[in-house]
């Protein structure tokens, strides 16, 4: 009986998540799909960025380099190769996958801080690196997919055919992010849940305790440091898509840390937050914006709205969520 | 080859490669203070020391001379310091301490902004500290600039170390840094102590900033970012609990990235940065707490 109520209730969270997902664009203009597209790209590489630091406990102040692994891999093949941008998606996450392992070695050796400030110093190099190698990387200038890609058609307002169906560019995007982001949020969710997880979490609370138990350390954080650096490679290529440019000033190391705002913001060690944190990340500058467009005063709210959340959630959006959400539970599995 | 190799050119090379890690020295220490008692890397430490710079422009655009205005501010900037830690950072103390690192980011932004909102964002200069002129020692010409630079920045660095050596505050800010309980015990007011190494951090980088500002021809509100970059490398690489280590650090990455920049064609400009972390990854691969930091250990 409490199990069919339990199942009940995943069924249902599903299927609103889904009616939502599909609906969503269309409660908002056309222009502004395209914003909750680029919400969906921070979605994506906050959830990786959880697996890592939430859950595996190994700070990563280097995730923007790792997307632009992913975005630079998409806009090369695009452009030099003629792909189709949307095929290069796995590959991009493939790429980034190969070099968040590389990043994750030192991990081996550093921990805490010394970890972030290696990451960083990725983060960091990555927009001269990326100047330095122009002939892959189009140097400063970067590269457009607009003119080369034949498939993404026109302008803003163009229309894209799906099979046989035809959106809105802006819609196109939104879907093809946020399916990908459900997709990927799903995969994180089972990653987290089973054995796999059940290590990662046993490594962030004791690695003493985690290797006497058999675990082995080394695998365990390159494989995290390589799951989240898919996940980086994935959102880098859509933003490549989305933005149809990659140069090295989308990437530089305000991203990694932006991107570690959100996921604390969001609430490490939790994956329904990171949707507030992605939230956070895209909308909340804008906002500020609006409130006065004086130099410096929409810093001035940005900064003041993150210590502001800090300082009542504490452990962020997923924090609260569960204090909210543990009574509702535990009535729905208690009471007969 | 080496008969070419011109030594005059090595020597002043070292000298400019000083001067930068001391300034970069300065905020290192500041950023070491903060670590040591909470664990925390504080983001924003390089836009308080703008702020600060900020503040000394204003004062001698209203007619003080630099070193009155740099006297001053560091004094307003301790008590900055300590007013931020009681508003922004107190509400906190209990959280994880990523939480707490994420606040000193919302710091950046903040005070980033406040000073484009108080200081237009347009270009500004502050006048030289010292004579531009050079000066000759063993044969090998100087800038005094340089050379004012490292003596001002040590200066300070050991004023500080005197104040935790031999000040009864200083003695006591110590022991609530390495055992907060037990401080508490004996008297030790562990809270305020941290207010008072915010405050101490903020007049440090006060002097980073009002160093690096008049050596550049002009400055706006991002001059400290790239100098915090720098200042949290040196920091790590000397271990980012020492604060002998910060300015050893300091000083051996301004050594080396300069002479780095200045012989190795291949790097010029662009890979500097890049290349100076390399070097510090390769360190820490070596010796994971940096050169001077000690290795905790856990009772499990």
């Amino acid at each position: 009986m409490r199990r069919g109520l339990g199942i009940a209730v995943w069924a249902l969270t599903a299927v609103a998540v889904l009616a939502l997902y599909l609906l969503a664009p269309h409660l908002v203009s056309d222009f502004h799909s395209r914003d909750l597209a680029q919400a969906g790209v921070f979605f994506i590489a906050i959830v990786g960025l959880n697996i890592l630091t939430g859950y595996t406990g190994q700070i990563s102040l280097g995730h923007g380099a790792l997307m632009a692994v992913g975005g630079y891999t998409t806009a090369a093949l695009a452009v030099h190769e003629h792909w189709r941008d949307v095929w290069t998606i796995p590959l991009a996450g493939i790429a980034a996958g190969v070099v968040g392992f590389l990043i994750g070695l030192p991990a081996l050796r550093l921990s805490g801080i010394y970890l972030a400030l290696a990451t960083f110093a990725f983060a960091v190099a990555m927009p001269s690196l990326l100047k330095k190698f122009s002939g892959l990387t189009g140097g400063g200038q970067g590269l457009r997919l607009l003119e080369q890609a034949p498939l993404q058609v026109t302008g803003l307002s163009g229309t894209v055919t799906v099979f046989g169906h035809s959106t809105t560019q802006n819609h196109f995007l939104y879907y093809l992010t946020w399916g990908i982001g459900l997709v990927a949020f799903v995969i994180a969710w089972l990653i987290v849940r089973g054995r796999l997880g059940r290590t990662f979490r046993a490594v962030r609370d004791s690695e003493v305790a985690a290797a006497s138990v058999g675990i082995d350390l080394a695998r365990t954080k390159t494989l995290a440091f390589a799951i989240s650096g898919v996940y980086a490679g994935v959102a880098g290529a859509l933003f490549a898509i989305q933005a149809e440019i990659v140069n090295p000033l989308s990437f530089t190391f305000l991203l990694s840390i932006l991107l570690l705002v959100g996921a604390v913001v969001g609430g490490l060690g939790s994956l329904p937050g990171m949707v507030v944190g992605a939230f956070f990340v895209e909308y909340v500058p804008d906002l500020s914006t609006h409130v006065s467009s004086k130099p410096g005063v929409p810093d001035f709210i940005y900064g003041a709205a993150i210590i502001l959340v800090m300082i009542l959630l504490p452990t962020g959006a997923g924090g609260l969520l569960r204090r909210v959400a543990r009574p509702l539970t535990t009535r729905l599995y208690l009471r007969p | 080859m080496l008969l070419a190799f011109d030594w005059t050119q090595l020597a002043q090379q070292i000298v400019i490669g000083l001067s930068s890690g001391g300034v970069w020295a300065t905020l290192a220490v500041a950023l070491v203070l903060i670590y040591r008692s909470t664990g925390v890397v504080n983001f924003a430490q390089g836009e308080m020391a703008m702020f600060s710079t900020f503040i000394a422009w204003s004062l001698v655009h209203h007619g003080l001379s630099y070193w009155a205005a740099f006297f001053l501010t560091v004094a307003i900037s301790f008590f900055g310091g300590v007013g931020i830690e009681r508003v922004v950072i107190k509400p906190v103390e209990r959280a994880p301490v990523l939480t707490v690192v994420i606040v000193t980011l919302g710091l950046f932004f903040l005070v980033n902004g406040a000073a484009r909102w108080i200081w237009s964002p347009e270009v500004r200069s502050l006048p030289n500290a010292f004579s531009t002129r050079p000066i000759d020692v063993a044969g090998v010409a100087f800038s005094i600039q340089d050379l004012g630079t490292i003596a001002v920045s040590l200066g300070a660095v050991g004023l500080l170390w005197l104040f935790f050596r031999f000040t009864k505050l200083g003695l006591a800010s110590r022991a609530a840094a390495v055992n907060p309980e037990a401080s508490r015990l004996v008297g030790v007011r562990v809270s305020w102590m941290l207010a008072l190494g915010w405050g101490l951090a903020a007049a440090m980088g006060a002097v980073s900033g009002m160093l690096t500002a008049p050596a550049l021809a002009s400055f706006d509100q991002n001059l400290m970012q790239p100098v915090l970059l720098y200042a949290f490398a040196g920091a790590v690489l000397g271990g980012l609990d020492s604060p002998l280590g910060a300015v050893v650090g300091s000083l051996l990455l301004g050594v080396l990235i300069n002479l780095i920049g200045t012989y190795v064609d291949w790097v010029g400009t662009d890979l500097r940065l890049p290349v100076a972390l390399a070097v510090i990854l390769g360190v820490l691969l070596v010796k994971p707490t940096g050169l001077f930091g000690r290795a905790e250990v856990v009772r499990v």
